[in-house]
């Protein structure tokens, strides 16, 4: 009973709240406490993420990484804030100014946009609509937008090129990330992201059986979905649209100050966001891992996930190198989307097959296949050998 | 007329004339969008959820960044010099589809109905879908595909005619 409550201690909050406020204002206050809590928990997530991030990077790099403001560095964040807050905020003479004005702020308001849907725990979303995947998606659609605006409203040829990469990135990926999030409606059958993660509660002994990762399709899925993710959300090694060594920054070469903060803040919160659609698709969203685990409230399993997936996130750039440009438009159309078609096909096969170790064989074969056939040709006969350096040695 | 209905009608139409009169191309595709998105909002008031976020997704995702490429990929932004012929066209075809859309909102009569039905939750889009409307939804799923294939041939193509 207690662990109900403390579960459910947020909810709680709110509609004490909201009872004992006039009755003319109950919708708004009721609307504000929804929307502020994610305003102020997600931005602060991104300032302690870039602090573990520059962190677990400089360990990768074999460095200390911040470690000067405040107790282990942890005050970082802090201190970028204050220095981006008061720098100058510099608006280049040929830009155009009302669309360099309003793109980091579009960028940040689509991004919070998309938070309205995800389920943080019990009870606990925003606007539990009938279809809120295709919320989701339409709200990510508007971002590219807000990029490609960064980019022209700049007149800056580093900046055109940065935004023209970026939209033809993340156009290009979408089509894997819509597809592979399809299997999972396929299964649930219903866009809803609550109903999503009601299918896929409940436990077998301790394992939580229902989970999406854990059926072929579904593994599948979840690993094609994250590397879309990772595309969408420009992050290495898919960060060509912000290639340092080749185009300044990209799109937001000509923003300063505050402005670039809001870029930083925009990006962080659409990783954020995409990795806690992957979540709900597929990690049973704030479902505990095991059940004897769910004494633990739903609110923490949902946070633990996310930094799980942020983690891997920052795993992942510290570890490959920026692909070139065509070998990122290969991947997405000539690999990705092969691959999210047969997870499709494989969800539909086990849509209809009776449960059991017959039917997790039989799903797992074409996708198995199709990536090894699919591997074998796209290597065209050449062979991964050990690179040679001719002068670097 | 609702409150909610009038801002969005005035976002809608504000985004149009934009649109239409801005002297910049790009300037016109970013009106155009906000346009699109007070459209959406319409289908949205009007209960039809899928229908507003779809139109979203679709016209602002896809057509409208699809436009701000051919105009970044064909030529530089000045607009070209107003011919007179060209605008009585103009006019002439848009007085035709007014006419046409008009008459059809008009004797179809059906539009308490409509608001009605639009309410419908997305299973009942998806269940007519999938038996009313098969053979269209096929068709067009066809099509998709074919042009699907074909771009990443198109692609293939190239790419072995460079090496």
């Amino acid at each position: 009973m207690t662990t109900q409550a403390v579960d459910q201690i947020f909810v709680t909050i709110k509609h004490w709240l909201v009872f004992h406020s006039p009755g003319v204002i109950q919708p708004a206050v009721s609307l504000l406490l929804s929307v502020l809590p994610l305003l102020i928990i997600f931005p602060s997530l991104f300032a302690v993420t870039t602090v573990l991030e520059r962190k677990g990077l400089g360990r990768m790099q074999n460095r200390y990484g911040p470690n000067r403001v405040g107790p282990y560095g942890f005050l970082q964040p802090l201190a970028d804030g204050i220095k981006a807050l008061i720098k100058e905020d510099i608006v280049p003479i040929g830009a155009d100014k009302l669309v360099h004005f309003l793109a980091p702020l579009l960028l940040v308001m689509t991004a919070f946009l998309e938070y309205a849907v995800i389920p943080v725990g019990r009870n606990m979303v925003v606007a539990d609509m009938d279809s809120a995947l295709v919320f989701f998606f339409a709200a990510g659609a508007a971002m590219e937008v807000s990029i490609f605006m960064a980019g022209w409203g700049s007149r800056n040829k580093y900046s055109l090129l940065g935004a023209m990469r970026a939209v033809a990135q993340m156009i290009s990926y979408e089509a894997p990330l819509i597809l592979s999030s399809i299997a999972v409606v396929m299964i649930a059958g219903s866009l809803s992201t609550t109903t999503i993660v009601e299918r896929q509660s409940g436990f077998w002994g301790v394992w939580p059986y229902h989970w999406y990762v854990f059926t072929p399709w579904g593994m599948a899925g979840f690993i094609l979905f994250m590397i879309a993710a990772t595309a969408e959300s420009n992050r290495s090694p898919f960060d060509l649209p912000e290639a340092e060594s080749e185009i300044i920054a990209g799109y937001f070469t000509e923003y300063s100050g505050f402005k670039f903060a809001l870029f930083f803040l925009g990006e962080y919160l659409g990783m954020f966001a995409i990795s806690g659609l992957a979540v709900t698709l597929f990690l049973g969203g704030w479902a505990a891992p095991l059940s004897f685990l769910t004494f633990i409230p739903s609110w923490i399993w949902f946070f633990a996930k996310l930094m799980a997936l942020i983690a891997g996130f920052i795993w992942i750039r510290g570890t490959l190198p920026r692909l070139r440009m065509d070998q990122l438009m290969n991947f997405a159309w000539k690999f990705m989307l092969p691959m999210t078609l047969v997870v499709i096909f494989s969800a539909g096969i086990w849509r209809f097959m009776p449960s059991g170790v017959v039917r997790w064989v039989v799903c797992a074969i074409p996708i198995v296949l199709l990536y090894v056939l699919l591997g074998r040709a796209l290597m065209g006969g050449r062979k991964l050998e050990k690179r040679t350096y001719r002068f670097a040695e | 007329m609702t409150v909610p209905f009038l801002i969005l009608a005035a976002i809608t139409l504000a985004g149009a004339v934009a649109a239409m009169t801005l002297r910049k191309l790009v300037h016109c595709a970013l009106a155009l969008a906000v346009s699109l998105v007070g459209l959406a909002g319409l289908y949205l008031d009007l209960g039809a959820q899928f229908v507003g976020l779809a139109q979203v997704l679709v016209y602002v995702g896809a057509v409208v960044i699809l436009i701000v490429f051919a105009i970044l990929l064909t030529r530089g932004d000045e607009p070209p010099s107003p011919r007179v012929g060209r605008a009585v066209g103009g006019v002439v075809i848009s007085a035709c589809v007014f006419a046409v859309l008009a008459w059809a909102i008009v004797s179809g009569g059906a539009a308490q109905g409509a608001s009605a039905a639009s309410l419908a939750p997305i299973s009942d889009i998806g269940h007519a879908m999938m038996s009313r409307y098969i053979l269209p939804l096929e068709v067009v799923g066809l099509l998709l595909t074919a042009a699907l294939i074909g771009a990443v041939v198109i692609a293939m193509e190239e790419k072995r005619r460079t090496k």
